[in-house]
């Protein structure tokens, strides 16, 4: 909502050639230095990286400027798996904590209207978490689900896993880590687009004769619509490039390393600068490409 | 006119050309502004690699040390306290800051690479860095050379540990302690898993029953050393460790990675899966094997050499050019090549002593410590052992990108 104070300004066009100039150059200036100075001066340095080639008489992990597009080539060829396991994940992810957050939101949002204090208590619950590490928190579910951990062994037991079979460090347990430590950023928007929601239209809907679920369909669910594509590129966009649940040192192992894992092991331990910044590109690219094909088809080009 | 100039090289090149063209105000926007681009430009490229100086020594008038070590690599009471380095303290009067935080030998490098390119201060006037990553330091003139006259003790060192080809005089690097990697196991579990007693092989560590539970080091010269090793390759010699033969090793450990056979690739950190009983065998240094058995307060664990043999290294002192307490950094290494120091310390970390006489004065401190072949190990028990080959460039960089493709299970 508080977007579209940028967009749709549609003030009469009349106004349009008053003091274009001096002021507003200088009221944008220090907005434009800023972005100038910590995000297209680092995307272009990050450019150049990615385009570097080995010193040919350098030692280990030297690099001279060059144009060497095909290390983009090689990155794909070489990370393919890792590049789609990124995005598979992020999107199971964010569909379950969709799925978790919505009935949540609606709750506090809806439901919980008549008990302000109840409300506020739930909404504390749901920032809690933030009161920890997330790391910490994130090792405390290594924890629980190592493989010595009763739960591990109950499931074993009821042969649900086989007796060789754990929980951590499988695509399960990792799924599961970004979904839980991306709940609070799919709830919030969901609960501040869902806390207007006017409940006088849900009783027109069911005085004209609609099921509940199709008062939700065509009534709650647009309504929540901006919620619903806010919480998700809040949660979709970082857990593509989150490199701390997949790590082999948290919840995940080699076979389910994501590209923020790639990118980091590239650049700090074997130093191969050229592919870490190409991936990383890659990285920002395609999600580029992706939520704006999302923002299109959803309809929703004034949320931005 | 020289007052105020920044620390920083590359800075105080542009301050200085700035400041030889005479600034005006109003030569300040254009001129200056392009001087100094010019400089910057001219201190960014590539070419020309200068020879680093070391930096300027002021241990004399300032008693003062930084130290970058590896966790658990000195001995500690209980009141959290380092009792041989306060006793260095007291006896040159030299106050040392000590830190715990080389954690890895990749991205300790990766952390301060830029600073030791540029010969600036990276924080630490002495630091540990393991043998081939002390080799690479001298062979890109990082390091300093030490003067001999400061270390006296340096006599007391084992013959084996002179030599080396990075470094044949010993002059810029010198061994903190010795590494053994072989293969750690809990001794409970690996039994009610496979029936046996103990891993011998590494055939042992592919057995079905420990699926999952098999943890290898990330450092790829003690993990693909051990498995090399068992297909009858020499890594100490480079006409029997050739690519192919490294490769082969390396194909081993990646369809164990691939089949959920190995479960976790780690550094350090592999002590915690270790103690929650995740892991039930892994390739392990001995010392920290030895340290987690003391916190468990009994023989939990169990270290022992692959029948085909282990690996052995060593972490070695280096003084960074940008290091400014170099004198008091070699008083540091002086001190822990006395015999009774180095006795106190290795009693403590549990790794190999590379001082002669040590053994006598652990003696003296706890006669039991003298049949540890962990601390002291005897011919017969060294000859098991095999240091990995130094790489050059190309060979490194091919290896650690096989090693790390593995890691990330591509």
């Amino acid at each position: 909502m508080a977007f579209t104070a940028f967009g749709s300004n549609n003030r009469s066009p009349s106004n349009k050639p008053r003091r274009t100039g001096k002021v507003v150059i200088a009221l944008l200036a220090p907005g434009l230095a800023y972005l100038a100075m910590f995000f297209l001066t680092p995307l272009f340095a990050l450019i150049m990286v990615s385009l570097e080639t080995p010193d040919p008489a350098g030692g280990f992990a030297e690099y001279v400027p060059a144009f060497e597009f095909g290390n983009y080539a090689n990155v794909v060829s070489e990370y393919l798996p890792h590049i789609l396991r990124s995005f598979g994940y992020a999107l199971a992810a964010t569909v379950l904590a969709l799925l978790i957050s919505y009935p949540l939101a609606y709750f506090i949002g809806v439901k919980a209207r008549p008990w302000p204090m109840l409300q506020k208590l739930m909404l504390t619950l749901v920032i809690a978490p933030f009161f920890i590490s997330f790391l910490l928190r994130t090792l405390a579910w290594k924890q629980i689900f190592s493989n010595e951990s009763w739960i591990v062994s109950s499931l074993q037991d009821l042969g649900i896993l086989d007796q060789t079979q754990y929980v951590v460090g499988t695509p399960f347990m990792v799924i599961f880590g970004l979904t839980y430590n991306f709940i609070p950023f799919m709830t919030l928007p969901l609960y501040t687009s869902l806390e207007r929601l006017d409940t006088r239209y849900l009783e027109a809907g069911s005085d004209l004769y609609a099921t509940p679920a199709k008062v939700f369909r065509k009534v709650t669910l647009p309504l929540s619509m901006p919620g619903i594509i806010s919480g998700t590129l809040l949660t979709f966009i970082p857990i593509a490039g989150d490199y701390v649940n997949a790590s082999g040192d948290f919840l995940g192992s080699s076979s389910t390393a994501m590209i923020g894992n790639v990118i980091e092991s590239n650049y700090l331990q074997i130093n191969d600068y050229p592919s870490a910044s190409a991936l990383s590109v890659i990285l920002m690219g395609v999600i580029l490409v992706l939520v704006s094909v999302y923002v299109r088809k959803s309809g929703t080009e004034d949320l931005l | 006119m020289n007052q105020n100039l920044p620390e920083d090289p590359q800075l105080r090149e542009i301050v200085k050309s700035a400041l030889a063209h005479k600034v005006t105000r109003r030569a300040v926007l254009g001129g200056a502004m392009a001087t100094g681009a010019a400089a910057l430009l001219a201190a960014c490229a590539p070419g020309g690699k200068s020879e680093l100086t070391p930096a300027t020594d002021v241990s004399d008038s300032d008693k003062s040390l930084i130290w970058s070590n590896w966790s658990l690599y000195l001995d500690v009471d209980d009141a959290g306290n380092y009792p041989t380095l306060e006793s260095f303290q007291t006896e040159t009067g030299i106050s040392v800051t000590y830190r715990e935080d080389f954690d890895d030998n990749d991205s300790y490098y990766g952390k301060v690479k830029d600073q030791l390119a540029l010969g600036q201060d990276i924080g630490a006037d002495i630091t540990c860095p393991t043998s081939w990553m002390a080799a690479r330091w001298i062979n890109l003139g990082y390091v300093q050379t030490f003067d001999d006259a400061e270390i006296p003790n340096k006599k007391n060192l084992q013959p084996a540990y002179l030599g080396e080809s990075y470094d044949p005089n010993r002059t810029m690097s010198l061994p903190y302690q010795g590494i053994l990697a072989g293969f750690a196991y809990d001794k409970k579990a690996y039994k009610d898993a496979t029936g046996k007693d103990a891993p011998t092989v590494v055939a042992d560590l592919w057995n079905p029953a420990l699926k999952g539970r098999v943890g290898v080091l990330s450092e790829m010269r003690d993990t693909v050393g051990i498995v090399a090793m068992d297909q009858g390759v020499a890594i100490g010699d480079a006409n029997s460790l050739t690519e192919d033969a490294f490769m082969n090793a390396i194909d081993v450990v990646g369809a164990k990675v691939s089949d959920g056979q190995i479960a976790r690739i780690k550094g350090n950190s592999y002590k915690d899966d270790l103690l929650n009983g995740d892991t039930i065998v892994a390739i392990a240094w001995s010392g920290d094997i030895i340290q987690l058995n003391a916190e468990e307060g009994y023989e939990r664990f169990g270290f022992i050499l692959p029948e085909s043999g282990g690996t052995i290294s060593a972490d070695c002192f280096v003084i960074p050019m940008g290091a400014t307490h170099k004198k008091n950094a070699e008083k540091l290494m002086n001190f822990y090549y006395d015999p009774y120091n180095a006795a106190v310390l290795a009693a403590y970390v549990n790794y190999i002593t590379p001082v002669v006489g040590a053994k006598e004065e652990a003696v003296k401190l706890d006669p039991t410590l003298a049949d540890n072949q962990l601390i002291f190990p005897s011919e017969e028990f060294l000859a098991q052992t095999q240091g990995f080959r130094a790489l050059d460039s190309k060979e490194e960089q091919s290896f650690t990108k096989a090693f790390q493709k593995i890691k990330l299970g591509a």
